[in-house]
């Protein structure tokens, strides 16, 4: 696998990553579309120029981690722990299948570059804070990135772990806040607003920087922010849009947890220069 | 048998066997960390914060936080023990428990105390009388009850060494060291600590004494009752358990916990399958328990040796009453 810092370079693969994601939500004819979409920008910057990790030794233990709290988007890391080489792309045809290790939220597999099982909301930030201490314990280096999103927000534990981060100045944690608005049963504005959480992660003694989630550029530069702030964790608010890339599901409530249609999918390919 | 005794008058709760067991895994092992939530003094993990401060994570009053916490320190290699009461480390935290924990194997040890009624004064809010029913049904998780203090130590240790994730329950009340040094636990095994032909009382945790005095009364009565430690309600020693029914006929099950979900609801399982056999489980019935002294509860909700013994001649009846095939 080739790591990049080029923006053009990492615009293209995330652009590649989108297709494949489609076409693998739209084979399995089940799972969801716009959330994956929505951070599939970050999660390129992450496993193709950030992260320090080895897809030929998922077991190396100075690897940077990645935990993907808000679960139901595993098809942005699916696709892009594939493309990274931790397994066969045909293996994206057996998503959500009998017997698969694709399941339809991540079931833990270290070999397959799968750090958590997570799914159920609200969890992730512990248990990356958990890896945070062991390394701290263990001298070890490495960087642990998470991320959650605006709806998870909403879970209590999640705001437990925020606490547990700020208090123990766990600086190597850099999280991201997939922050698109939009929940299951609608804007989360109107469910039950969040905002303004840069105020509420001040508060709680985090380090907090928001960017466009889909500028490269802008994810690149707060990685490296979030490197050189010491002495607390990160949250990188990242304001995205839900189906990022496809105009038919950008901002749409429904698109977050179907897949793509057959006439969808022909539109979103060719939207995203496949056709 | 020369396993167990009545006659000692040394008391140790479990958990402070616990707090002692913890500071020799963990000098034992560097890999064993501990976590709590604001209740060292209690579960007594306070001893393992002291001589490893730097591997003791006090996660104040968030249970769900301490478990997902857990998690992420087991992912990374550590062995975590995970303290709190009973009622909020497999209540508040369940979830956390079976998505975070159980789901994905992790070798967590979850090591609870204050569960049952011997809480005492605290009352219903802090009694879980449901834990072990709730840890029970989650695939791949062991649940230990230890007896006494003894046991608990060897329980800890073995735990410890144990690669999956495991539920320990452990006690506030002070109660009788019993299990004679030459004891061994051994996880999945039972233990006869007991012997006796007419009937076979099966218990865990602190109802293991009560149910070597309440053989002891019914000795007098002519009545010879086998006692069982089933300290691993799972995964159960079912070869035991058919031993027992094919040996007596005749199984009462005794647990300070609830009737549904626990040991008697493992054991009737598992003996509805296994053959003729007259089954009653004695413990809490669909009820809350509340503030009193320790004591005073076990009478209460019917768990002394007198109401074991009663309780084990009426099954006894149940027995003689059937027909022979």
């Amino acid at each position: 696998m080739t790591k990049t810092a080029n923006i053009e370079e990492l615009q293209e693969i995330a652009r590649q990553l989108r297709v494949d994601c489609l076409k693998m939500l739209h084979k399995a004819k089940s799972g969801h579309t716009g959330g994956p979409l929505g951070i599939m920008d970050i999660i390129t910057v992450l496993y193709f120029s950030a992260m320090n990790h080895d897809p030929k030794n998922p077991r190396w233990e100075d690897r940077d981690r990645f935990i993907l709290a808000n679960g139901h988007c595993c098809p942005a890391i699916y696709v892009a722990l594939s493309k990274a080489g931790y397994f066969p792309k045909e293996e994206l045809d057996h998503l959500r299948q009998i017997g698969s290790p694709l399941q339809g939220h991540p079931k833990l597999k270290v070999e397959w570059g799968i750090e958590m099982s997570t799914g159920s909301l609200g969890q992730g930030m512990s248990i990356g804070n958990g890896i945070s201490f062991a390394a701290r314990l263990d001298k070890r280096d490495f960087w642990m990135y998470s991320m959650h999103s605006d709806g998870e927000a909403q879970e209590g534990m999640l705001w437990e772990a925020a606490l547990t981060a700020g208090h123990h100045k766990l600086e190597k944690r850099i999280c991201f806040m997939d922050f698109n608005g939009i929940q299951i049963d609608g804007f989360n504005k109107d469910i039950k607003d969040v905002s303004p959480l840069e105020d509420k992660f001040l508060a709680f003694r985090w380090a907090v920087k928001t960017i466009d989630g889909h500028n490269i550029a802008e994810i690149l530069d707060s990685i490296d922010w979030a490197k050189k702030t010491p002495g607390k964790p990160k949250m990188i608010i990242a304001k995205t849009i839900l189906g990022k890339g496809v105009s038919i599901f950008e901002n749409l409530p429904k698109y977050h947890g179907v897949a793509p249609s057959d006439e969808e999918l022909k539109i979103a390919l060719k939207e995203l220069g496949e056709a | 048998m020369g396993q167990a005794t009545t006659t000692s008058s040394d008391k140790v709760a479990t958990r402070d066997a616990y707090g002692k067991a913890l500071v020799e895994v963990g000098q034992k092992n560097p890999k064993v960390v501990v976590l709590d939530a604001d209740l060292s003094g209690s579960t007594k993990t306070i001893g393992f914060s002291k001589a490893f401060p730097e591997r003791f994570f006090n996660m104040g009053v968030s249970e769900q936080d301490m478990m997902g916490t857990a998690a992420g320190l087991a992912l990374a290699g550590k062995i975590p023990f995970a303290s709190s009461f009973a009622m909020f480390a497999t209540g508040r935290a369940f979830e956390i428990v079976r998505n975070s924990i159980v789901y994905p194997h992790l070798p967590v040890k979850i090591c609870a105390s204050h569960a049952g009624l011997t809480v005492g004064e605290d009352g219903a809010s802090h009694q879980t009388v449901a834990d072990i029913a709730i840890m029970r049904v989650l695939p791949g998780m062991t649940v230990i009850v230890p007896a006494d203090a003894i046991e608990t130590k060897q329980v800890i240790h073995a735990v410890a060494d144990f690669p999956g994730p495991v539920y320990v329950r452990l006690s506030r009340a002070a109660f009788p060291v019993f299990l004679g040094e030459d004891y061994k636990f051994q996880i999945g095994k039972a233990v006869e600590i007991h012997e006796g032909n007419d009937i076979a009382i099966v218990a865990c945790g602190l109802m293991v004494y009560q149910a070597l005095k309440a053989a002891e009364i019914l000795e007098k009565q002519g009545v010879k009752a086998s006692v069982v430690n089933m300290a691993t309600v799972k995964p159960l020693d079912g070869e035991m358990l058919a031993k027992l029914a094919k040996r007596t006929g005749c199984i009462l099950t005794v647990e300070e916990h609830s009737v549904m979900g626990g040991l008697g609801s493992a054991v009737a399982e598992y003996l509805a399958e296994e053959g003729d056999v007259v089954v009653h489980r004695h413990g809490i019935m669909d009820e809350f328990g509340q503030s009193g002294p320790a004591d005073a509860l076990l009478k209460l909700y019917k768990l002394m040796p007198e109401d074991i013994a009663d309780q084990a001649l009426a099954t006894l009846k149940k027995k003689s009453n059937r027909k022979p095939a």
